[in-house]
């Protein structure tokens, strides 16, 4: 009967922890495999104009309402700092030039396509996935529009559709992933007239970037935004200032879903500590239970069988 | 002493004000769910979370925490004594859940793809784990509460009409019903447990993604454990301020045997959370923070002054023993955590060049405080007519 009893009780229990733990999905990260020659762009802001080209065609090329081509040469957006939002997937920005003020520093913005994205790595549902190639692209049939890719976003790239209820998107640039299936440039790198963004092998375009500060030490600050910031990303930049002067955040160099990881991943080692946890409750609570129900005598008797019965336990786990 | 229903009516002049509140609420949801959360909301994209988030989910789940401790008590730890507190705690922590829930539902841009997470997976996301934690908890929470219903009913079905027919078969089904939930409910109240401590410290990891974007006095890696901590804190002196607030409405005596009991274990627990959470400071040096005396060092300092006044409060004999001062030391232990949630996830955001600091709207605040006043309502309502408070017999 006693032996009956415990065997039961540790079938129910079983049951209980896989329904106690169903939750964790697979814990391994899946870790892709990025390609060798994955892509990338340099955007040179010291060659960079302002014509806002980039701006228009972006919006073209994902569908976006746009003004007529002609107004884009009206310089008066730049009096105040834009960020991307539901109208734009990028904007150019103006800031002034200290070493020659009649030529402003122009900055595009747009998704970097991190190399290790934090958006990714944190997306609920997995809306959000880093492909091969280096991008980083948005899936709208899954996404629930938590947000929490735009907490996670260092850049704080992805914007949400506050005035709609039904429907709302989460937009960010795609790197042209419909373009670049039939074969074209990204919009916005084949409509610039002044080769301020190179599109290539990401290696290659790193290559070029640190070729141009070489060769121009008096133009540049020896620093290539993307080379390194939270892991890297896909597109790079090279500017005259600093680039914490020019609204870019200041990041360090390991990537931002790196100890969020760690930590889910600890928590979940392949279900280890959950089962640990409900198997020590379970136990702990049929002792005490036991205990009360048995005179003291028996007592000792309980706890020997318990030894036992963890062994058993981490033998059937292993 | 049994659970009774409690004798008492429903409305009072507070319960007005309550139903008042609660309706103020729904119109501002209907405006949301309407035109979008702009319509509503102060949040854009540089502040994507704000008070839905800190207060009804962040807040919410920690205050809600009682259930699982006093679960732990009282079957775990088996401790007869506390069985009393056990139901109450169970019907807080369902009723906020509940509430927790719908805020997420709320807040999420898509509400309609709410059940999205529970098929597709993504391991790596705090919030997935959260998310997939809180709907199954929610679940056990309405099985733990399923047999106060059985009991409820037992023997006393009654259906009207034809449907008379009925009371037989559903009396009887209630009682399998009973008696198979008596045989496993271990397996639920241990299930509970378990999913607690890890979405409590779950919502801990949420906020360390952000990276940068969080302030150093709050950024930090230890956060699930700080959040678990302060979780299992705040449990008792939730319970405690509960039980106070009914006893005084229903006009009851308050059950100062076992709050003081209760409250006897709140001090440890809070020393606890209150030596890592300033450990973890004096570790990463960033109490020079501190010494800026900005919003930032002040809202610190506000959750540090809350914790420690409670702690050294819950150490004195005298205040463990008076109903008032007791009620006292609870309030403060719960707006110490709530303070900490508002801090981490909306004080501690600080986007890069945000031109402007996030404050809640005017239509958030009402949101929030409805869904509150309904938790209220909901509670009353419950014990009402259902067995959930013992009272000693007179
Ligand atoms: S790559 Fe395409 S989507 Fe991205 S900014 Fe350029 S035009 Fe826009
Ligand atoms: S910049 Fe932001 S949105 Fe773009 S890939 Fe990186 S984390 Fe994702
Ligand atoms: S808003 Fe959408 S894309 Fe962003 S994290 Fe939530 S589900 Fe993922």
């Amino acid at each position: 009967m006693k032996n009956l009893d415990r065997r039961s009780f540790l079938k129910v229990a079983a049951a209980g922890v896989s329904a106690s733990t169903l939750g964790a999905s697979q814990v391994k990260g899946a870790e892709i495999k990025l390609d060798e020659n994955r892509i990338g762009v340099l955007v040179d802001t010291a060659v960079c104009v302002g014509c806002r080209l980039c701006e228009w065609a972006c919006r073209t090329a994902h569908h976006l309402p746009t003004d007529a081509l002609e107004t884009y040469a009206d310089d008066s957006v730049f009096k105040e700092f834009r960020r991307p939002d539901k109208t734009a997937l990028t904007v150019v920005n103006e800031f002034e030039n200290e070493k020659n003020p009649l030529l402003p520093i122009h900055v595009k913005t747009q998704c970097m396509h991190c190399e290790k994205p934090a958006c990714v790595s944190a997306c609920i549902v997995g809306a959000l996935t880093k492909n091969q190639d280096g991008s980083v692209v948005w899936d709208g049939d899954k996404c629930i529009g938590c947000r929490y890719c735009m907490v996670a976003c260092q850049f704080q790239i992805p914007t949400y559709d506050y005035d709609v209820s039904i429907d709302p998107q989460i937009r960010k640039c795609d790197f042209c992933e419909d373009r670049r299936k039939e074969g074209l440039l990204p919009a916005c790198v084949n409509i610039c007239p002044n080769e301020a963004l190179i599109f290539g092998k990401r290696c290659d375009v790193l290559k070029i970037a640190k070729e141009r500060i070489k060769r121009k030490p008096e133009v540049y600050v020896n620093h290539i935004y993307g080379e390194n910031e939270i892991g890297g990303t896909s597109w790079m930049y090279i500017a005259s200032k600093d680039f914490d002067k020019l609204k870019m955040a200041t990041l360090g160099s390991s990537p931002a879903p790196g100890i969020s990881e760690a930590i889910q991943h600890g928590i979940f080692a392949y279900f280890v500590p959950p089962v640990t946890l409900y198997t020590l409750l379970g136990t702990f609570m049929w002792v005490l239970k036991r205990r009360k129900e048995k005179s003291p005598e028996e007592i000792g008797d309980t706890k020997k069988e318990v030894i036992e019965e963890k062994k058993d336990e981490k033998g059937e786990e292993l | 002493m049994n659970p009774e229903p409690v004798k008492h009516k429903f409305l009072t002049p507070g319960v007005f004000i309550l139903i008042v509140l609660a309706l103020n609420g729904l119109v501002f949801l209907a405006i949301r769910f309407i035109w979008g959360l702009g319509a509503v909301t102060n949040l854009d994209n540089y502040t994507p979370w704000g008070l839905w988030i800190g207060v009804d989910v962040g807040a919410g789940v920690a205050l809600a925490a009682g259930g699982f401790t006093s679960a732990a008590l009282g079957h775990i730890i088996h401790r007869e004594h506390y069985h009393a507190i056990v139901r109450p705690a169970l019907l807080t922590a369902m009723l906020g859940y509940t509430f927790v829930a719908f805020a997420v539902m709320v807040d999420i841009g898509r509400f309609y793809y709410i059940w999205h997470p529970l098929i597709m997976w993504n391991g790596n996301s705090a919030l997935f784990e959260v998310g997939i934690c809180v709907m199954i908890y929610l679940t056990v929470l309405y099985i733990e509460f399923l047999p106060i219903v059985c009991e409820r009913f037992m023997g006393r079905v009654n259906l009207p009409g034809f449907l008379k027919a009925f009371n037989k078969p559903v009396d009887k089904l209630l009682t399998v019903l009973n008696s198979a939930l008596g045989k496993t409910m271990f397996i639920f109240i241990i299930a509970g447990v378990v999913l607690s401590t890890l979405h409590q410290s779950s919502l801990g990891t949420l906020m360390v993604i952000a990276g940068q974007k969080m302030h150093p006095l709050w950024q930090t890696p230890v956060l699930p454990l700080l959040f678990l901590l302060s979780a299992i804190a705040v449990g008792f002196p939730m319970i405690i301020f509960e039980s106070l607030i009914a006893a005084r409405s229903f006009k009851m005596k308050p059950e100062m045997h076992i709050l003081s009991k209760l409250g006897g274990m709140v001090a440890p627990i809070l020393g606890v959370y209150f030596a890592f959470k300033i450990g973890d400071l004096f570790i990463s040096e960033d109490f020079k923070y501190l010494m800026k005396f900005d919003t930032n060092a002040f809202m610190y300092f506000g959750e540090c002054v809350l914790t420690l006044t409670a702690f050294f409060m819950f150490l004195s004999r005298r205040v463990l023993n008076s109903p008032l001062l007791l009620f006292i030391a609870s309030t403060l232990v719960i707006a110490g955590v709530l303070l900490n949630r508002i801090n981490n996830f909306i004080v501690a955001y600080n986007p890069f060049f945000d031109p402007n600091t996030y404050f809640p709207s005017f239509g958030e605040i009402s949101v929030t405080v409805g869904c509150i006043a309904m938790l209220v309502l909901a509670y009353r309502f419950i014990v009402l007519n259902f067995p959930v408070i013992s009272q000693e017999k007179s």
